[in-house]
């Protein structure tokens, strides 16, 4: 029975604020970012002000640091996603099967992901990454090593552990609730028929879990896309561009360098990258939340 | 595990005409909201200013000894916001550009002060006779002073001196001359170095940052006779003075530094010194009022202080000149009560006040003469040398060529800044070892030159 | 695996179960742990600081005087109030969207998702000089506002994953009693969502709690939230391991204590309803 013309009007009020709320602070500051990025703006300097056409955006792309900050990017989401997606299948795959104090594993698992990113960046730097006073250099020098300096020498690899830590947990019990509407009598009969764990694994519970891991990947890039805190407390995009990602850039051009033209023409370069990764992702995971 | 939410579907008929937990909740949820945005808005009485300041030792004291300015201007409530360095910095320039109005008084430095005083971001400062302005020391005063006008006061000033462990020297039998050369620092890092005691040699800051390594890497350059830009603005990183000091500075690092060096900033590094894990530094002349005191410092009585080091037979030193100030932005609704506290801060019974509850060595040095003139501070073993690396600077000839700049560890120009920190980034990643000397000056080279194309110095 | 005996297997599991969930919350118990120590006890070696004995003074040193209150206060009030705010404007559109599905709805869901997609740096300085003109700089109120919008895709798509498994019969049954939309949406669909609108409060909540990037940028002093309160302790001069851990701890604990008591819900809500 369709809804009475009434009750959709009714509908569309009800969906009014929150449209309105979200395209307006979409589109005020984009509108102000799209302005920004066409003007000669910048916050100090004694250079003169005024309509720049596309020279904000020839300087942004020019940047020596822009193709490091587009790979850095990339290799952020895609190390983060490679060891998320396993790492957490293994830990939903150990969570689901019974054992003593699963409950208490469970919260245990899922507390890094409730931890304040500045917070988990900063207890990383200080108390287990530091080269002299981190519990990881106190481990290295008592067994007779040189502590090793994660965040000068690995920075890139050393935030991708970083993230991956914090977002495991999520992808862990994304993966265990979509485990566990499978269906056990499916599995002792797939047992029953001499299907071995990988075989079952592949054939049965991958397949399963197809939609659950698509929503993994999408709601993971699109926080991941953003990463800016642990960027700041732990490297700062250095050393040289070695962990400058795009977002990061964005901040360095209009709050570090202090020019907010550039800076807008790097955010709108964002904002479409963003959305061409998002149209990509929606589309694959569209198809996936169909039902 | 809530798998579905349909087994409750069998209740549905109470839930019709019953009031359920979901109503009372969503009830509670809209007076929460109305709540927190009435509590929100909620006005105050007195007169509250905010003051920004920076997350270094003696502004942590100034904020304990403000009871003091309490009892004096009972009226007037202080909210702080403190930050470390570079985020304080991006805070309160954003906030001054956008004239947004967030802070009364700013904590900023010898670089922002002229630029931003010259732009008629700050108020001008005018003090009473008791705060006796002649007393600031002249280099310090004049480099916060805009065609006669004083545009912050001074809460601390700096120069660059060496620090090392007088211990550790005598015990590899070496001494250290009061006025060192690069080759004398070099020889006593080597001789005290011990990695598998955790003493290294030499710290030097390594954070990237205008402010941390460039500060330092400026002027370790000038003493070795490079500058950042010739006559015409035209950038200096391809000389061979410049390939010579950053050569230098990486090897002696490299050799002599503590592990994790280019995560090192001021901060930092005085931890290190603390704990005794440093053998010379050299750093910011504020620095040994916190290494000479016991409470803090594991080798307080072990300091020993020198000048900043010379090339052998240079005329310049690796020195600088700075002063962490109190300025007004032009736009405070509370120009009155801010200037209040501007004056108590940085006034001579500012400084009485630390000595009596802390002790002199304590009160915030490079500010005045009168402090120097105590005969207690006076015999403090880093006095002397302090206010004569002050006295020595000279912010308007850094280097042996001539520069079209004014600025020691830094270029007074708004764009340095943005400069600076990219730079920086290019020496922390040398350091670091992801690029090598050459490579870090060519990207410095090439970074510099597009920025000041982009600024109209240069065509 | 199946040649082995149950109580072993099971045995095995439990090894495996908690050595796993021990190293992912192992960086979480050091800070606990450490928080409890003295500042020089906290730089020792880890066997050492393992044994040096319990002293709460980094608390005492971090709650003395308003430092760490009154940004506890306003985390409870911007976080508590932008949870609040989303959630009366997300009910009604996720309602709208999961009981009216349209040929549109599907693309508006995913423009709503989109929308979270812009990176906030991009547009910090725009907002900032909308905020100074609103006079909204260091207000709690603004920054409600902001948090209460980043957070309302999100809401939106939780609750719309929630309504959207009502059953439709108990719609056109109400409809057939005469119950308007305001009725429905009070005696029907209230009570059935409460768990979703639970679960999706706090996500909220979490997420408000721990944002950090517009609560550090559009406050100074008055509306500071514990975001800036963590900056602060961020490079201080000297070593402070144990108040660090005190101050982490303390930032963390009501987040974690929300997680813990709202795990059930969260699971189901941290999907946006799209995994069951």
């Amino acid at each position: 029975m369709p809804p009475p013309p009434a009750s959709r009007r009714t509908a569309r009020l009800m969906l009014a604020p929150a449209l309105g709320m979200l395209a307006g602070w979409m589109l005020v500051p984009l509108a102000m970012t799209l302005w920004f990025s066409l003007q000669r703006y910048t916050l100090i300097t004694s250079g003169a002000q005024g309509f720049a056409g596309l020279e904000n955006y020839r300087y942004f792309i020019t940047d020596p640091a822009f193709a490091p900050s587009l790979g850095n990017t990339l290799a952020l989401v895609l190390g983060v996603l490679a060891l998320t997606l396993p790492g957490g299948l293994g830990i939903a795959l150990v969570l689901a099967q019974p054992f003593w104090g699963r409950g208490v594993v469970r919260a245990l698992v899922l507390a890094p992901f409730f931890i304040m990113p500045s917070v988990s960046a900063l207890v990383w730097k200080t108390m287990l990454l530091h080269p002299m006073s981190g519990l990881l250099a106190h481990l290295a020098r008592s067994l007779g090593l040189q502590p090793f300096d994660f965040l000068s020498q690995a920075p890139l690899a050393t935030l991708i552990a970083l993230l991956a830590w914090q977002w495991v947990p999520f992808v862990a019990l994304i993966l265990l609730t979509a485990l566990q509407s499978l269906d056990p009598a499916q599995i002792e009969a797939a047992r029953l028929d001499g299907a071995g764990p990988a075989a079952r694994l592949r054939h049965l519970i991958l397949p399963h879990l197809g939609r659950a891991i698509a929503v993994a990947v999408l709601i993971q890039t699109i926080f991941l896309l953003s990463t800016f805190a642990e960027i700041l407390v732990t490297t700062n995009g250095g050393p040289g561009t070695a962990s400058t990602t795009l977002t990061y850039l964005v901040y360095i051009q209009s709050l570090l360098q202090f020019d907010p033209g550039t800076g807008a023409a790097g955010g709108i370069l964002a904002v479409l990258l963003a959305n061409a990764v998002a149209i990509f992702l929606m589309r694959l995971i569209g198809r996936a939340l169909e039902r | 595990m809530t798998t579905t939410i349909r087994p409750r579907s069998s209740r549905q008929g109470r839930c019709l005409c019953t009031r359920r937990p979901g109503v009372v909740a969503l009830r509670t949820v809209t007076l929460g909201a109305l709540t927190c945005l009435a509590l929100a808005s909620a006005p105050r009485a007195e007169t509250t200013i905010t003051v920004a300041t920076v997350n270094n030792g003696d502004m942590i004291r100034m904020q304990h000894m403000i009871g003091d300015f309490q009892a004096r201007h009972p009226d007037i409530r202080v909210d702080w916001v403190v930050l470390e360095e570079n985020l304080l910095r991006q805070r309160v320039t954003t906030d001054i550009a956008t004239h947004g109005g967030q802070f009364d008084v700013m904590t900023i430095g010898t670089y922002e002060v002229p630029i931003w005083g010259r732009q008629g971001w700050l108020l001008p400062l005018e003090f009473d006779a008791a705060y006796d302005v002649d007393d600031l020391l002249p280099p310090i005063r004049d480099g916060l002073t805009v065609e006669g006008q004083l545009y912050a006061a001074p809460f601390y000033g700096e120069s660059a001196i060496t620090l090392y462990r007088r211990d550790l020297l005598a015990a590899a039998g070496i001494t250290l001359p009061d006025a060192p050369d690069w080759d004398a620092i070099r020889a006593a890092a080597a001789a005290i170095t011990d990695r598998t005691a955790g003493i290294y040699g030499l710290c030097l800051r390594g954070k990237p940052g205008w402010g941390e390594n460039v500060a330092l890497l400026t002027a370790m350059a000038n003493s070795y006779g490079a500058r950042w830009f010739d006559m015409g603005w035209h950038p200096q990183f391809d000389t061979p003075a410049w390939a010579a000091a950053l050569r230098d500075y990486l090897d002696m690092m490299r050799l002599y530094g503590p592990p994790g060096a280019a995560n090192n900033g001021f901060n930092e590094t005085l931890t290190l010194f603390e704990q005794g894990h440093c053998g010379i530094w050299i750093d910011a002349t504020v620095a040994a009022s916190f290494v000479t005191d016991p409470t803090q410092s594991s080798v307080a009585e072990h300091v020993g202080f020198a000048l900043a080091p010379n090339r052998p037979g240079g005329t310049k030193r690796a020195s600088w000149l700075w002063a962490w100030t109190l300025a007004i932005p032009a736009g405070s609704q509370k120009a009155e009560a801010a200037r209040a506290f501007v004056a108590w801060a940085t006034s001579k019974e500012y400084l009485a006040l630390v000595a009596e509850q802390e002790g002199w060595a304590h009160a915030p040095p490079g500010t005045r003469r009168s402090l120097y003139a105590q005969p207690e501070y006076h015999a403090l073993p880093f006095a002397e040398i302090t206010l004569h690396a002050i006295s020595e600077a000279d912010p308007v000839h850094p280097t042996v060529d001539p520069v079209p700049y004014i600025g020691m560890q830094f270029v007074a120009i708004p764009e340095f800044q943005a400069i600076g920190t990219a730079v920086g980034q290019q020496f922390a990643a040398a350091l670091a070892g992801t690029l090598s000397a050459e490579e870090a000056l060519a990207a410095s080279q090439q970074l510099t030159l597009r920025a000041m194309k982009k600024a109209g110095y240069i065509r | 695996m199946s040649s082995l005996s149950p109580l072993l297997r099971k045995a095995a599991l439990t090894l495996l179960g908690w050595s796993v969930g021990l190293t992912l919350a192992f960086p979480i118990l050091w800070t606990a742990l450490v928080s409890f120590r003295s500042e020089a006890d906290a730089l020792g070696a880890p066997a050492a600081v393992l044994a040096a004995p319990f002293t709460l003074e980094s608390y005492a040193a971090i709650t003395a005087g308003t430092r760490f209150t009154a940004p506890f206060v306003n985390s409870v009030l911007i976080a508590g109030g932008a949870t609040a705010l989303a959630l009366l404007v997300a009910l009604p559109a996720a309602w709208a969207l999961a009981l009216f599905p349209g040929p549109r709805t599907k693309a508006l869901l995913m423009t709503i998702l989109g929308t979270r997609m812009m990176p906030a740096v991009g547009v910090l300085v725009p907002v900032y000089l909308l905020f100074r003109d609103l006079g909204l700089l260091d207000s709690r109120a603004g920054l409600i506002v902001v948090v209460m919008l980043t957070n309302l895709p999100v809401a939106i798509w939780m609750l719309y994953g929630h309504l959207r498994e009502i059953p439709g019969e108990i719609f056109e049954a109400a409809r057939m009693d005469g119950a308007g939309p305001g009725a429905e949406l009070r005696h029907v669909i209230a009570p059935l969502a409460a768990p979703g609108i639970a679960a999706t409060a706090l996500l909220c909540l979490i997420l408000g709690w721990n944002e950090a990037f517009w609560t550090l940028n559009l406050s100074a002093a008055k509306a500071a939230p514990l975001s800036a309160f963590i900056a602060a302790q961020a490079s201080p001069e000297g070593l402070f391991h144990a108040r660090l851990c005190a101050a982490a701890m303390l930032a963390s604990l009501p987040v974690l204590g929300l997680g813990w008591i709202g795990q059930r819900a969260l699971v189901r809500g941290l999907t946006f309803g799209a995994v069951k």
